[in-house]
């Protein structure tokens, strides 16, 4: 009794602050958007808000049960949590609910469950396992391809599930292996696959593909004692050359209508006045009604129930992928920044923390929350301020739905387990 | 490194997203109003207009309802297009226009589809319009006529346009503003406060109940009443006598300034422009180019003043000292002068004249004297000549009065500066512009200015700007109503005019129009005038002109009358004049058969003339 009552002091107050003003912050501006002048009362369950606070009291209890466990049986038990997720994401094929054309939701007693959600904490929890077992060496390729199976394996599932967004959650990981120690060539090869992607769609695969060329030979023509250099330059360049054409072709055969459009937005490649107006009925219609709700709000805001577009529900989905419309427009830029803030002292505590852990499960599972909470935050926040491209996924603590936030109640309450019990080890 | 990547990319993401929200929010943010907030609907309720009442409390403007078909062209949904035209009375063609035209100004604002229903339309379209999506009633309040009298004064209202939107931001779309008269110069005491309610929309346009709990909405509040100073049953009158004849009258109360009458004829009836006939009807009087009947002759017409000018140019002569009531000269039938030996035809007969008979005689001769020895009282011509002009503009003459009717015109009263610009080498005098004397040449005055001066001279002295409110139900008249403007000519002289205008009616021009019992003051005119019949200035018959003031020792009205091309000043001007002076202080009219004659007369051949492309005759009785 004493030993536990010690643990729970050790627990981080920052995060279970910042935890705590997200979790409020995000049932009252659920409560805002999704009213329209009847009476408030949060313990009507037929709400939205009124769910949302009874998704909070569960997801509170569900974290109080994950700060109570023994840190170790999440290292003992990772493998099979990972192996029971997977099986039951497969059960979605068979069992599963279809919702906006995502086959991702179980139907439980007039509630719906996301697995995918609680997904991202077996793979942190089994990725953390992985690379802290003494066994595995990062710079072995064998590991390193088992690693990528780890993560691949959920991402292919949820793809074919057709929910895209989800799936490139569990790319954040990535910062996780790089920080593991994962050849430098990795970072140098992804940033080079983006780039040269944009850069194909944007301006042309030729002209890019060229420009690759002469700059790999321009490099290595000026760099010394580099064996096998002609090879070398052969197989870059050719590499190159295939991603610039391969973007282009993937783009064109295998990307759906839908895709493609958020693509076009996103890089504005759109030229034809005629079709853009159309876009703007349609997809870009979500994304000017958030701008311009954002936009209205100016410093202060209008003041907490007071954003006449929220209270309209101009926004599509405004209470749960573009909850931070309403934000900026009932708040301002005041209460955007304060948000941001929030999000941003959450993220780099957990880094923080991770890096002081002498355990490195610990550490490796702290890094894996910080990239999947910075991956949501990134994306969803860039999507509504029109910076990054249209990918449905929630903010975590804000946006409604109860599967995300007691996943991610989950995934913190864990980090904060393990995080409190640093000290007793050595 | 690999310890602090992740740590960096969340630190820059953040600082993006901050300045990303800096420029949304504070750089390119307009500072927020509900009332451009395109997801408020803004429904303003609209206050009563204010009434509008003559001096003696007859109301003579109010309201009726009206009701508008309104259309939402985003919200038309499959209809029975039939059905709609037939209970509305309107062609398809109207139909598909106004369907087409409304949609291409908005797809989700209102706009009017079709104005101003009779109240048995309205009843029957008011049970059937749900079943037409998009469409809606709109009631709305509709000027009333009680009168048939005053177009002129009262005005009219009309809807606003693309520039009364643009000066004042009052207004919205399909507001009613007013457009002349007094609906124009006091619209914003006649139209009150608009009332506005915030309207929560949401995304699909519908409304989901009012915003911020209706604390931001606003009561309208009605407009104030006014009281005019027309004498109602005076401009009927007015307006009978000038039946037939193009022509004004303006009568004022010389001890306050109010107009007791603006006449300008003919008129019309103001009913015609209200409701839907309104646009047909307004081009029928637009069109109407030989009488004009829009244009308000009493405000607008100028031509030279003519003879009642001689008493402004005595009144200066006097004050001058250049003449006194005792010097005489004698008149041969024309006043010969300059180097040339020009001569300028007098009509008075003949004989020594002194002030007062050369006023009751309208002797020019006289005239042509005093005014050359005002101008040459010392070598200083311009100088002299600009005292003079100063003089003239202080009864109100050569600009406009300052009033409170919307239209007016400054007429002409010349400076040295004018001459200066016709003869560059400045070698001008009197005698170069001795037509102003008898009022020709270069003076121009309109019927109100007229009238303004006759009024000055019954108060020996001074005016009160003329003006056409009385009463504004709430508030008090503007200051510059309740101001005297004092002439600087000492009352002696006015006291001589006074004997020579009053002489008028006893031996001079006027010896016909007196009126039993009242004492009456007065000049006559004959104004030469010009057009241009294909691009040649063409002479046509003089306009009478009188202006009257009575009684004498306590001036109740002063009068000006235009009849244009109506010959000598005392035939029809004078006779309308003392018609009035008697209806006015009186109520009855004595004399019958003169009120007849002048109600028959009809001037039409004589406006009709210049139209006829043919040469034709003037001055003939």
């Amino acid at each position: 009794m004493i030993s536990q009552r010690k643990n729970i002091l050790r627990l981080d107050w920052v995060i279970i602050l910042v935890y705590f003003l997200l979790l409020g912050f995000g049932i009252g501006n659920i409560l805002s958007s999704s009213i329209s002048g009847e009476e408030i009362n949060i313990f009507d369950f037929s709400t939205l808000y009124g769910k949302q606070f009874f998704y909070a009291l569960i997801s509170l209890f569900f974290g109080f049960i994950a700060i109570s466990i023994e840190v170790k049986f999440y290292e003992r038990f990772s493998s099979i949590f990972y192996i029971l997720s997977i099986v039951i994401l497969v059960c979605l094929f068979f069992f599963g609910k279809r919702v906006n054309g995502a086959l991702s939701w179980f139907s439980l007693a007039g509630f719906n469950l996301q697995p995918s959600e609680f997904v991202k904490i077996t793979v942190a929890l089994a990725v953390s396992k992985y690379i802290s077992d003494f066994q595995t060496d990062l710079k072995n390729t064998i590991d390193q391809l088992k690693l990528f199976i780890i993560i691949l394996i959920p991402i292919v599932i949820i793809i074919f599930q057709n929910d895209t967004g989800s799936s490139i959650v569990f790319l954040s990981l990535f910062f996780v292996l790089y920080r593991e120690g994962i050849s430098q060539n990795y970072v140098k090869s992804i940033f080079s696959i983006i780039v040269l992607s944009i850069l194909s769609l944007k301006v042309s695969a030729p002209v890019t593909a060229i420009l690759a060329t002469l700059l790999i030979i321009f490099y290595y023509s000026f760099k010394k004692k580099v064996r096998n250099k002609i090879i070398k330059i052969i197989s870059i360049s050719s590499l190159s050359i295939i991603t610039c054409f391969g973007t282009i072709f993937s783009y064109e055969n295998i990307l759906k209508n839908h895709q493609k459009n958020y693509i076009k937005v996103w890089l504005n490649l759109e030229k034809d006045p005629e079709k853009i107006k159309q876009m703007e009925r349609t997809i870009l219609y979500n994304l000017n009604e958030s701008k311009k709700a954002i936009s209205s709000g100016g410093v202060t805001g209008k003041g907490y129930l007071k954003g006449t577009r929220t209270m309209g529900n101009f926004v599509p989905a405004q209470h749960s992928d573009y909850i931070f419309s309403t934000v900026g427009e009932e708040w301002g830029f005041l209460g955007s920044v304060f948000i941001i803030l929030l999000y941003t002292i959450l993220i780099t505590r957990i880094i923080y923390l991770s890096e002081n852990q002498k355990n490195k499960f610990s550490r490796v599972y702290g890094y894996c929350t910080a990239s999947i909470l910075f991956i949501h935050f990134l994306i969803n926040i860039g999507m509504v301020l029109g910076l990054t491209p249209t990918i449905g996924i929630p903010l975590p603590f804000l946006s409604y739905g109860g599967s995300s936030l007691i996943a991610f109640t989950l995934l913190l309450s864990i980090f904060l387990r393990l995080d409190g019990n640093k000290k007793n080890e050595w | 490194m690999r310890k602090i990547l992740l740590f960096i990319i969340v630190i820059t993401t953040s600082i993006v997203f901050t300045m990303r929200l800096f420029y949304l929010q504070v750089y390119a943010s307009e500072p927020y109003s509900i009332y451009e907030d395109n997801a408020i609907r803004k429904v303003f309720t609209y206050p009563k207009r204010g009434y509008i009442y003559d001096r003696n409390n007859n109301l003579l403007v109010s309201n009726q309802p009206s009701y508008d078909v309104m259309i939402i062209p985003g919200l038309v949904k499959e209809l029975d297009t039939l059905e709609f035209c037939d209970l509305l009375k309107i062609s398809k063609t109207y139909f598909d226009n106004k369907i087409e035209r409304t949609s291409r100004y908005s797809r989700r604002i209102p706009s009017v589809f079709l104005a101003h229903l009779s109240k048995e339309d309205y009843g029957f379209l008011a049970e059937k319009i749900r079943k037409f999506n998009g469409f809606y009633i709109q009631k709305r309040n509709l000027r009333q006529y009680n009168t048939k009298i005053g177009a002129n004064v009262l005005g009219y209202v009309a809807e606003v346009n693309r520039s009364n939107l643009e000066k004042d931001n009052y207004y919205s779309q399909g507001d009613i503003i007013g457009k002349q008269g007094v609906e124009l110069s006091y619209e914003k005491y006649l139209r009150g406060e608009k009332g506005i309610k915030f309207i929560q929309k949401d995304r699909f346009n519908r409304d989901i109940g009012s915003y911020n709990d209706g604390l931001n909405d606003k009561n309208s509040i009605a407009g104030n009443d006014l009281i005019i100073t027309i004498d109602s049953e005076l401009q009927e009158y007015g307006e009978l006598l000038m039946l037939n004849k193009k022509g004004a009258i303006v009568a004022i109360e010389p001890s306050s300034g109010e107009l007791l009458s603006l006449v300008s004829a003919p008129s019309y009836n103001p009913n015609l422009l209200v409701g839907r006939e309104r646009s047909k009807n307004y081009f029928k009087l637009y069109k109407d180019i030989i009488y004009k009947p829009l244009i308000d002759k009493s405000l607008l017409s100028t031509f030279p003043a003519g003879s009642p000018f001689k008493v402004i140019v005595g009144l200066i002569a006097l004050q001058e000292n250049v003449i006194n009531d005792k010097n005489t000269i004698f008149c041969g039938g024309e006043y010969i002068y300059g180097r040339n030996k020009k001569s300028m035809k007098c009509h008075c007969g003949g004989g020594y004249r002194n002030i007062y008979n050369a006023i009751s005689e309208s002797c020019n001769s006289y005239f042509a004297d005093a005014y050359r020895k005002t101008i040459s009282i010392n070598n200083n011509i311009s100088e002299n000549f600009d005292m003079w002009s100063e003089g003239v503009k202080s009864f109100g003459l050569g600009n406009y009065l300052n009033n409170d009717l919307p239209i007016g015109k400054k007429g002409m009263i010349p400076n040295s500066e004018f001459y200066d610009r016709w003869y560059p080498d400045f070698r001008w005098g009197p005698t170069t512009n001795l037509s102003n004397s008898i009022g020709q040449g270069e003076i121009l005055v309109t019927p109100i200015q007229l009238a303004n001066m006759i009024a000055t001279v019954a108060n020996k002295g001074f005016y009160y700007t003329p003006h056409i409110i009385k009463q504004i139900q709430g508030d008090s008249i503007p200051l510059r109503f309740r101001q005297k403007n004092i002439i600087e000519i000492e009352k002696k002289y006015f006291d001589i005019i006074e004997v020579g205008l009053s002489k008028v009616y006893i031996s001079g021009t006027g010896k016909l129009l007196n009126i039993p019992g009242i004492e009456i003051c007065g000049k006559s005119g004959t104004a030469e005038n010009f057009t241009k019949i294909n691009g040649k200035k063409t002479q046509l018959t003089d306009h009478s002109i009188f202006v009257a003031y009575a009684p004498k020792n306590d001036p109740q009205i002063a009068i000006a009358v235009l009849v244009e091309n109506g010959y000598y000043g005392s035939t029809w001007a004078g006779r309308i004049s003392s018609l009035m002076i008697e209806k006015y202080l009186k109520g009855t009219i004595s004399n019958k058969g003169i009120e007849k004659l002048v109600i028959n007369k009809s001037l039409d051949e004589e406006y009709k003339k210049p139209f006829s492309d043919k040469p034709f005759k003037i001055n003939k009785l």
